[in-house]
């Protein structure tokens, strides 16, 4: 798809390259050196026997391999999904649980309204008031989560602390207000009636019949969330002048540098597949009603 | 009813009044309510939805919803005021001495846990851990009569039948030895058989236990078979009370006596005269009542009745409600019960199914939903289908209708013309000349439409009507199905459950349909809207002499309104001939069992015939005749080696069986088979 739609947007890949005062003769020999007036057909397929291989061609902006930045451009994406999931699952799930526990209480109202406008609130307000608060007034964070390149796990999870919060207010809303319906589907449920009615103690109630119930469609949004997390992130990447694949697909899709641009969105989307997939089997391993394909 | 004069009851509840906050306003769902339920005595409380039974059960256990609270009286459960309890006492009285089991076992227990640790979970709460609990838990298990405790322990609860959850409900409910068992409509919505095991366990654990129980269903027949006593509520108000014999043979409030009417009883059919029905509504909850509650549907009710509250008269034992309590029976019936029953000229079958066959792929093994069905329909006439679920109803009914395709070879004739297999290949005429009526109104209209906009849009389809005759003809239909023209502006969510299986009625009318097929069209309905919907079946076919399919568990419905039936087994027809020759016998024993499993209203006889496991699956069926693996009536080898051929034993009856006829009807004359009398 995206290889189709690089080819018929205008431009021509020598031109960009070469400049506009470059002789036509030169620009002929570079599409033809870069082999980009080959049959569509020929090129695709050349490209995609090459992909499964490990090789991604050849930028034409930084002329080197493709391979190796999209690989750490999607390492340094990862660490930062990483830690804005770690952030938000727990205290997004924990805030959506609480709600639910206090349905239509104040509390219940300042969590589900708070979650509501920080997730409407576009990523780079909440990143410029919190770099402006953490980074430039009280100095507590650094502001570019660009760290040394001699930095250590800590240094680099401390430089990732400041980029991760946008993300984390913009998941914090979805996730704490699926977590928030699970739980006020399953309080609600005729199952936990049989529990409070066996006469458990309230807090097994909970931990034991209504949590379990109530996560599983949570999961799923969380798994949703990935693609976004890791090559969505243009906006967060530019302002924290952050290497993560988003940016890397940006630049590419700027300079017609196609073979990143199109290794980089299908590794987007791989990343993609696999973190559904795997929410898939965590689903099925939570909910004992789907077996995978064999009857019991 | 002899333990109530002991001191110390099981349950007692004075003056209980409870409220549920609707939109910023208490509104009243019990009134007033009080009774009493002797130690070891059984109470049945009946009434039709939306009186208050629930909030009766759930008021006891303190659970009621967010919005619901207890604005005046008293509970006493165990000489315990259970509304004085704080959350630890109320948790220790639920797990020591109140237990409740309600509709729906799938949804009750808990589908992420095994059954076995929902189970131990309760002895864990007694200190009971370990090996030890597991121990107490298989044997509770064998209480209630699963055979294979240990299995089933291991499994979760949907892997399990929904008389075996229930039956795991149940032995959860008994796990702490409770002296006050709720159960509130324990069998409604199970198969009859299975309804019927788990009432026969009921009754057996009871003999077992010392626990009392208070009984909440809208079956008459299943509280009168289950209980000593019942109380009939009525608005959140006790309107009668008393012996359950007593009551139901010889009613005392016109409620009473006009739910009784509601009922096809005795083997009644459609053309002995119409059900008689209550008119008008329950009124809604936190209505403003002045007089007696059911005024302004009684024909008895005068001036008095309107104004001034009835107290409980005391009838010597028994309690009514009611200020002509004497004469109560003398109520005025609410509809006519004349019917001008039209002979029924001999005529060329509407539709003739021959060798249908469908077979689904499961796993790799060939499921047999249907098996080789045969049968003519008459125009004008009503065939009943009948058998547990799973039997291949609801399947046959597809393949009519050309959801499912069938398998090759077999054929479905409409008015002499063969029907594609497929809906898409069937000309519209074929299409609108048969129709369906499911038994869920609100998931068959679309919520977001006007009532006028649903039917208007099934005669622009269906009849191809527009403008002018659209309009009449909308209105005749309204009418004819007993809709007002204020009906007709509103959403299908403003509607009662009866009123919108009325307007799907009318939407399958709409196209002047030869055949209506009529997929549980009452189970979802209380009994005086079932009786009214059954009426209004059986006016619009004599009208326009339509056929209908009727499948129902509810066998004295079916019998009501067939003419013909069908008995399905595992997809395959087991009986088939004139509805009053296979309800009245001699039959198949598979019929015999299914018949004998209905809880009857003037019955008292306990003497079943004990269907034993579950209906085996399709996919391997029994060798031989299918039934024998369940049948009380086997006769030997030649049962679980040769299939029985569906032979005419009497001309237009069909019994699939070894048995000779004369031998069925011998048999069955006399005693039900030994194994049913243990």
């Amino acid at each position: 798809m995206v290889f189709l739609g690089g080819q018929v947007l205008p431009g021509n890949v020598g031109r960009a390259i070469l400049g506009p005062f470059a002789d036509q003769g030169a620009v002929d020999t570079l599409n033809h050196t870069l082999g980009v007036d080959r049959p569509l057909l020929t090129q695709y397929w050349s490209w995609i026997s090459n992909f499964v291989q490990g090789d991604m061609g050849t930028s034409y902006i930084y002329r080197s391999p493709v391979a190796p930045l999209v690989v750490d451009a999607l390492g340094n994406s990862v660490k930062l999904a990483f830690v804005a999931f770690v952030l938000v699952i727990p205290i997004g799930i924990l805030g959506g649980a609480v709600a639910a526990l206090n349905l239509n209480r104040p509390l219940d109202r300042i969590i589900t309204l708070g979650g509501l406008s920080m997730t409407v609130l576009p990523e780079f307000v909440t990143g410029i008031i919190l770099i402006l608060i953490f980074g430039v007034w009280l100095r507590w964070l650094p502001i570019s989560a660009a760290w040394p390149h001699d930095a250590g796990f800590f240094r680099q999870l401390y430089h990732l602390i400041l980029p991760s919060m946008p993300l984390f207010l913009v998941l914090f809303g979805y996730v704490g207000r699926m977590a928030r319906s699970g739980m006020i589907e399953a309080l609600d449920s005729d199952y936990t009636r049989t529990a409070v009615l066996k006469g458990l103690p309230w807090r097994t109630v909970i931990w034991r019949h209504v949590l379990r119930n109530a996560l599983l469609p949570t999961i799923t949004v969380i798994a949703t969330q990935t693609g976004y997390l890791i090559g969505g992130l243009v906006v967060i990447e530019t302002l924290f002048r952050y290497q993560g694949v988003g940016s890397l697909i940006f630049t590419a899709a700027r300079g017609k540098d196609f073979p990143i641009l199109v290794s980089g969105t299908l590794v987007v989307g791989i990343v993609y597949a696999v973190a559904t997939l795997a929410a898939d089997f965590l689903y099925s391993m939570l909910n004992p009603r789907i077996s995978l394909g064999n009857e019991q | 009813m002899t333990n109530s004069a002991k001191a110390e009851n099981a349950l007692e509840l004075t003056d209980l009044s409870v409220a549920y906050r609707v939109a910023g306003r208490n509104r009243a769902v019990l009134r007033n309510l009080s009774l009493t339920i002797g130690q070891g005595e059984a109470y049945g409380l009946v009434g039709e939805s939306g009186c208050g039974k629930s909030t009766v059960a759930l008021t006891v256990v303190r659970y009621l919803p967010r919005n619901g609270s207890i604005t005046g009286g008293a509970i006493s459960l165990d000489g315990q005021n259970v509304m004085k309890l704080d959350a630890e006492a109320l948790r220790r009285a639920r797990a020591e001495s109140v237990s409740m089991v309600y509709q729906d076992p799938g949804k009750a227990l808990n589908p992420s846990i095994r059954v076995g640790r929902q189970l131990t979970e309760i002895f864990e709460l007694g200190g009971v851990s370990g090996r030890a609990a597991t121990d107490r838990a298989i044997a509770m298990l064998n209480r209630v009569r699963i055979s294979d405790p240990v299995s089933v322990m291991q499994r979760y609860p949907h892997q399990l039948s929904g008389g075996m959850q229930q039956r795991v409900a149940i032995a959860m409910a008994l796990a702490n030895d409770p002296s006050m068992l709720i159960l509130d409509e324990p069998t409604t919505g199970l198969d009859a058989t299975v309804e019927a095991e788990v009432l026969d366990l009921i009754a057996q654990l009871r003999q077992e236990l010392s626990a009392s129980i208070l009984f909440i269903s809208h079956n008459l027949a299943v509280v009168s078979n289950m209980c000593d006593r019942v109380g009939v509520l009525y608005a959140g108000m006790l309107v009668e009370e008393g012996p359950t014999e007593v009551v139901f043979n010889d009613p005392r409030h016109p409620y009473t006596v006009a739910l009784l009417r509601c009922l096809p009883r005795g083997g009644q059919r459609k053309d002995q005269g119409r059900l008689d029905t209550i008119p008008g509504f329950l009124p809604g909850i936190g209505a403003d009542i002045k007089g007696c509650a059911f005024a302004d549907r009684c024909a008895l009710a005068d001036d008095r009745c309107r104004s001034e509250l009835p107290p409980l008269y005391d009838l010597g034992g028994r309690l009514s409600r009611c200020f002509h309590h004497d004469k109560a029976q003398a109520l005025p019936r609410a509809t006519p019960s004349d019917v001008a029953p039209v002979p029924k000229p001999a005529a060329a079958p509407v539709l003739r199914v021959a060798r249908l066959n469908k077979t689904y792929a499961s796993h790799g093994h060939a499921l047999r939903a249907v098996k080789d069905v045969s049968l003519d329909l008459l125009p004008g006439e009503t065939l009943g289908l009948v058998g547990e679920s799973g039997s291949g109803k609801t399947t046959f009914a597809r393949l009519l209708l050309g959801l499912v395709p069938p398998d090759d070879g077999g054929t479905i004739e409409l008015e002499g013309k063969a029907l594609a297999p497929r809906l898409e290949n069937r000309s519209d005429d074929q299409i609108k000349a048969m129709q369906i009526v499911f038994q869920n109104p609100d998931s068959a209209l679309n919520r977001s439409h006007s009532i006028r906009h649903l039917i208007g849009r099934a005669l622009k389809r269906l009849a191809g009507l527009s403008g002018k005759a659209l309009e009449s003809r909308l209105n005749d239909l309204v009418r004819s199905v007993r809709l007002t023209d204020r009906h007709l502006a509103v959403k299908p969510r403003q509607l009662s459950g009866g009123l919108k299986q009325r307007v799907a009625i009318a939407r399958a009318f709409a196209g002047d349909p030869r055949i209506v097929v009529c997929d549980e069209p009452t189970s979802a309905l209380d009994v005086s809207v079932q009786a009214a919907i059954l009426n209004l079946l059986a006016d619009l076919q004599s009208k326009e002499d339509v056929s209908y399919i009727f499948i129902s568990h509810d066998l004295a419905v079916v019998r009501y309104l067939s003419d013909k039936i069908a008995v399905l087994y595992l997809g395959r027809i087991m009986e088939l001939g004139p509805s009053e020759d296979v309800f009245s016998g001699p039959h198949h024993p598979y019929t015999e069992a299914l018949l004998s499993a209905v809880p009857k209203l003037d019955q008292t006889e306990t003497a079943r015939i004990r269907l034993d496991g579950e209906i085996p699956s399709a996919t391997n069926p029994p060798s031989g005749c299918v039934f024998h693996t369940r049948c009380p009536r086997k006769i030997g080898a030649i049962c679980e080696q040769q299939e029985p051929l569906l032979a005419e034993a009497r001309p237009g009856h069909a019994i699939r069986c070894h048995i000779p006829y004369a031998q069925l009807a011998k048999l069955q004359s006399s005693t039900p088979p030994l194994e049913a009398m243990g």
